[in-house]
């Protein structure tokens, strides 16, 4: 019998998303975090274009939105095969699959992030109501429980993991803001080699233990990136009322 | 006159119980949540992750990083948490959310849902809908009666690709509210002015009257 591998948890931070991004290869399946544009790991997205990558399989909700986000991999034309949940206004992906250059997989949502979830948490499979009755359904293991018909849906796991997050410490102790958090616990825990552009990297001891979203066992690499565009995807506001 | 969408908005918010956790769909649905009297406790569930969704942000207040499903500025009520994506299906599907308020495309008269496909169309993708469909306690579908070429969305079998099978509780339109059933939509009530022959003239399957 072999011996336990190498340690993979100690000098984590990067200085670079160069440095970050090293050993992402062609072909390589990638979760990237966020709900449309909010909570996309807008550094890392970009530093995968100039990596020159290719053929990638990209597991996100969307795919990018208005010619931002992950629309710049579709641009660059390094995505082979998108697993996503919605595509809505995402022109890119639409064009991109029209013309056949790119394979789509649409999974309903909470499918998509059990999946994922199940991948990072050891379990191969489960089964769910959603979808039966549908095209979801069709390939699938259908099993009855309580008299109501369940999917059997397998795990989704990935190469990397490329995910934002407010703050870190150099462990990768995270902590996310409101609902840019979405799917990127989850992509953390699911895929061998996670990657954390953080806005803030704060010292080892900063976090209440009570108060870390994502415990640092699920994170491998962290740079820190304090400039960020976190475009509006769609702006809407209403008048303050008078004296406030 | 068929209700307008700030009316069927308003309609809609009366079919929710005080005390409910709901969640709205995108488009109409999202119309709903101006109408919640502040009162009534109750806490609205937005699937990328708030429980406690408040109001449009003033001008100014707009955060991009705090946004609804349908990836709108929102803000966040006293009291609301936020959470990851896992735990808000988990919501979802765990039955925990009480009512639902979807957009349809097409629902039959035994409930069947859809709403994210057209054939031949481009697919617009399903999104958390397929989740809400078959997690939730009760679901409203809200569209309007007929599409822009007058065809019903009120069928007797969907034709479009199904969201779920045997999900949708009630239908309001712009021209009524309606309880799905086995036999045909049950008409709840009509839209002032609205007559039950125009409501079966645009629907296409059987519109039934008073209590089954």
């Amino acid at each position: 019998m072999s011996g336990p591998r190498p340690g993979r948890h100690r000098d984590k931070v990067r200085a670079s998303v160069a440095e970050a991004l090293e050993g992402l290869h062609d072909g390589a399946r990638v979760m990237v975090g966020g709900f449309g544009l909010c909570g996309n790991p807008e550094a890392l997205i970009r530093g995968v274009v100039e990596r020159g990558v290719r053929d990638l399989v990209l597991i996100s909700n969307n795919a990018g939105n208005l010619g931002k986000g992950l629309n710049l991999w579709l641009q660059a034309g390094i995505v082979r095969k998108v697993i996503c949940t919605y595509i809505g206004t995402n022109e890119a992906l639409h064009e991109q699959m029209a013309a056949g250059r790119v394979e789509v997989e649409i999974v309903p949502q909470g499918t998509f992030v059990e999946r994922i979830r199940a991948a990072g948490a050891g379990i191969a499979a489960f089964y769910t109501p959603t979808g039966a009755g549908t095209v979801v359904a069709e390939g699938k293991e259908i099993r009855e429980f309580d008299g109501r018909p369940h999917l059997l849906e397998r795990a989704l796991g990935a190469d990397f993991a490329l995910v934002r997050a407010r703050r870190a410490d150099p462990f990768g102790n995270l902590r996310f803001w409101r609902t840019a958090r979405n799917f990127s616990p989850l992509m953390c825990m699911a895929a061998r080699t996670t990657l954390v552009e953080a806005d803030e990297l704060v010292p080892l001891g900063t976090f209440d233990p009570d108060d870390v979203h994502l415990p640092g066992i699920f994170v491998h690499r962290i740079v820190e990136v304090r400039e960020h565009e976190d475009p509006f995807e769609y702006r809407v506001v209403r008048p303050r009322p008078e004296g406030r | 006159m068929p209700w307008s969408r700030e009316q069927m908005a308003e309609r809609a918010a009366r079919e929710i119980p005080p005390g409910s956790i709901v969640n709205l769909g995108i488009g109409l649905p999202t119309l709903v949540a101006d109408c919640i009297p502040p009162d009534a406790d109750i806490w609205l569930h937005t699937e990328n992750g708030i429980l406690g969704m408040g109001p449009f942000p003033y001008e100014g207040e707009e955060d991009p990083q705090i946004i609804n499903a349908g990836k709108q500025t929102v803000t966040i009520v006293r009291g609301g948490s936020t959470f990851d994506s896992a735990l808000s299906f988990a919501m979802i599907r765990g039955g925990h959310v009480d009512v639902t308020i979807l957009g349809a495309m097409q629902v039959s008269a035994a409930g069947d849902l859809a709403n994210w496909a057209i054939p031949g169309g481009k697919v617009m993708g399903i999104g958390g809908a397929m989740d809400l469909a078959s997690g939730s306690g009760f679901i409203l579908a809200m569209t309007t009666h007929v599409t822009r070429e007058g065809e019903p969305k009120l069928v007797a079998e969907c034709t479009y690709p199904l969201t779920a099978r045997r999900c949708v509780h009630r239908v309001l339109t712009d021209l009524g509210l309606f309880a799905c059933g086995p036999e045909g939509f049950r008409l709840l009530e009509l839209a002032p002015g609205v007559s039950l022959d125009e409501v079966r003239r645009k629907t296409g399957a059987p519109v039934l009257e008073g209590r089954p």
